[in-house]
């Protein structure tokens, strides 16, 4: 008897994935890890599974386009003598000039501009045309201090103490040498050319009671004028904002391991860090357990795309979200019309990460002054504006259905999970049930 | 001093006391100082540690503190001449842009913190990480500093009339480094280098404009960075 083996596909390790192997291979041919811009590539809990119950016989809701739904917030009501009053929760995340490059740095704060909204410097300092184009300027305070100057931190709006950022918390930042133009070497006092390191800790305090002594120095030498906020990656949010707040923080920005970076190592990228949806009731828990909710403000950042996200993250307790990636994608990151150009670095409309080599068909994260031109500031802000506004009718649409007239007053009840993780982490009930892991009642 | 002079200028000074006064009121007339004033001189008595003296001064304002400060005083100085008869806590003269910062005693750890210029001046010993971050500023300690002094010191010039603990000028960008008597240990990056001409006047001219007296600029040691680590290569990885 002729014995005939039948024929198996080639079956692929799920642990060994094409990905995984091309990656060993990467490594072993240069030696070195691999860095890249933009956030978490791998699928984490997030609002996606999260879903908003509507109204119905028990509530009822609001008539869209007629019965109004406000968006407005304050920011820094706890101790500045000039609270920031923005029209939309919605703010422009700390993107530095360096990383980003001037016509893109303008563009969004034409686009904050138009929308009533506060746009952020970032790791390199304030530039002159981002605060002329910008109403309202929160100018970050980092470890660095590349630019740092007390005249700038007199011509922002507020000021924001970096601790750590939700891609890379614990982790510093390099801007690599072939992005660092004549003029971004200058306003960072260092050579052109050579990699710049951004420290991951402050360099005059460690520490939440340093950082109440620090806070209190800004204060004094803005008259106590300036909304303060700090800003910390998604690691421990209960202690992260409970220390803040007793430092003396207007505000919290607590920006989860979705969130966005100019270049971060990959390993860091992927594997530091907590989703932003498991942040936020515990950053909101340690308000409320500080009688600080609604005093000092929360701003959530990490991963959010669209108005359905501004509402969860609202319902949830926050008091407002901010956006990078969706900011630059507004603008014309990513965008396939330079397909060509993508292919020919080796990656496509939609995947490029590699900000930090300063190569960006889209004008956008490069210090090139040729490719920079492709960014007209003028349509590039306009295009954040609709982006904005879209996001803010979007959650507004959400907030009606569910009978809100202020989008602050989304509540958790408002809300329900798709999976166990997302229940267990927005501590509300999986769909159908009155249960979330974590709440007794088993 | 003739006894007229003495009352007049007795007059211009305004004289803040911290143990009655908040320093609020310092700081904001300090801030509120009109460019062109001649009321510029101010005195503050009981300091009595308290942080944040006189901070953010962006006028040609002088400043004596008659005792010992705590946390960032003069901090972001831009222009100002504050002199502390005392000892200053961490952060003195954080982030100064320019001016003279004097501190008659010690000095805590930070001192001179991402300063962009002006000239700060220790008479005692400043603590670890003195000058970390420097951007411009010049620090003359008389005495010694501690360790992790000039961490990533990016320019400006450290002058150093004692010793220097352990990993001085770690991950140095190009700060200058003179330091008169021993180096405990160089951090990563940082080595002695040559004393050229162009060295010693710069030295020069910092010990007088420190007040240093007797003492030559031959007799110091210049330390900078290898600028092995200014772009990354793997085969450095082991230096951090
Ligand atoms: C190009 C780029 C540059 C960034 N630069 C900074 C920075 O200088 N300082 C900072 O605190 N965060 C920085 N971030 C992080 C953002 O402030 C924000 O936390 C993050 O982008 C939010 O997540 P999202 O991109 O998913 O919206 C940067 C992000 C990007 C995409």
């Amino acid at each position: 008897m002729t014995y005939h083996n039948p024929f198996t596909p080639p079956r692929k390790s799920a642990t060994f994935d094409d990905f995984t192997l091309a990656e060993i291979r990467r490594a072993a041919a240069t030696g070195i890890y691999d860095i890249r811009g933009a956030g978490t590539k791998r699928k984490v809990p997030h609002f996606d599974d999260l879903l908003f119950l509507g109204a119905s016989i028990s509530r009822y809701p609001l008539e869209g386009y007629r019965e109004k739904c406000d968006t407005s917030v304050v920011l820094g009501t706890r101790y500045a003598k000039k609270p920031i009053h923005l029209k939309i929760p919605i703010t422009i995340a700390g993107m530095s000039f360096g990383a980003l490059s001037g016509p893109a740095k303008e563009a969004l704060g034409r686009g904050a501009t138009i929308s009533g909204t506060s746009t952020t410097t970032g790791d390199g300092g304030m530039t002159d045309e981002e605060r002329g184009h910008s109403e309202t300027l929160v100018y970050q305070y980092l470890p660095s201090r590349y630019g740092m100057n007390p005249k700038d931190l007199r011509r922002a709006d507020a000021i924001e103490v970096v601790v750590g950022q939700g891609a890379k918390p614990g982790g510093g930042g390099m801007l690599l040498g072939q992005k660092i133009s004549d003029r971004v070497a200058n306003m960072r006092n260092l050579p052109k050319g050579i990699d710049q390191r951004s420290a991951c800790r402050h360099p005059d305090w460690t520490g939440p009671d340093d950082l109440e002594i620090k806070i209190m120095e800004l204060r004094e030498i803005t008259d106590w004028e300036k909304p303060i906020y700090v800003k910390v990656g998604g690691a421990r949010p209960y202690y992260d904002t409970a220390l803040a707040v007793k430092a003396g923080a207007d505000v919290v920005v607590l920006d989860g391991m979705q969130g966005g970076t100019a270049a971060t190592q990959d390993v860091f990228i992927e594997n530091v860090g907590m989703p932003t949806l498991a942040c936020i009731r515990p950053a909101v828990q340690a308000l409320q357990d500080l009688g600080m909710h609604r005093k000092v403000q929360l701003i959530v950042s990490g991963g959010i795309r669209s108005g359905a996200d501004t509402a969860k993250a609202l319902a949830l307790g926050a008091d407002a979200v901010a956006i990078g990636t969706a900011a630059l994608v507004a603008i014309g990151d990513n965008d396939p019309k330079w397909e060509d150009e993508y292919r020919k670095l080796g990656t496509t409309a939609g995947a490029y990460d590699d900000w930090h080599e300063g190569k960006d068909p889209a004008g956008i994260t490069t210090q090139d002054p040729e490719l920079m031109q492709r960014v007209d500031p003028v349509a590039a802000g306009r295009r954040l504006a609709n982006y904005l506004k879209v996001m803010t009718l979007e959650a507004q649409t959400i907030a009606r259905a569910c009978g809100k007239n202020h989008l602050h007053n989304l509540e958790p009840e408002d809300l329900c999970a798709l999976t166990m993780e997302a229940a267990a982490m927005a501590q509300v009930p999986l769909a159908g049930t009155s249960w979330y892991p974590g709440k007794g009642g088993f | 001093m003739d006894a007229s002079v003495k009352r007049e200028s007795l007059e211009a000074m305004r004289v803040f006391d911290l143990a009655s006064t908040p320093l609020r009121e310092l700081n904001s007339a300090l801030h509120a100082i009109a460019p062109g004033t001649n009321d510029t001189n101010f005195e503050v008595v009981n300091p009595r540690g308290s942080h944040a003296v006189a901070v953010g001064i962006d006028q040609p304002v002088t400043v004596n503190v008659r005792g010992s400060v705590g946390y960032y005083c003069a901090g972001m100085n831009d222009g100002g001449t504050v002199t502390v008869h005392g000892s200053a806590g961490p952060g003195v003269a954080e982030n100064m842009m320019s001016g003279t910062v004097v501190i008659e005693g010690d000095a805590s750890q930070y001192a001179g913190a991402t300063g962009r210029g002006g000239l700060l001046v220790i008479k005692g010993n400043a603590a670890s990480r003195c000058g970390i971050s420097m951007k411009g500023i010049d620090i003359v300690v008389h005495g010694s500093i501690g360790h992790m002094s000039a961490f990533m010191g990016q320019s400006g010039h450290l002058v150093v009339l004692g010793d220097a603990g352990d990993a001085l000028g770690d991950s140095l960008y190009e700060a200058k480094l003179f330091v008169r008597g021993s180096v405990k240990s160089l951090g990563a990056d940082c080595i002695e280098k040559e004393m050229r001409p162009e060295h010693l006047k710069k030295l020069a001219e910092l010990l007088d404009r420190a007040g240093v007296k007797n003492v030559r600029p031959e007799e110091f040691k210049r330390y900078g960075s290898a600028r092995k680590l200014y772009n990354f290569n793997i085969d450095n990885a082991d230096a951090y």
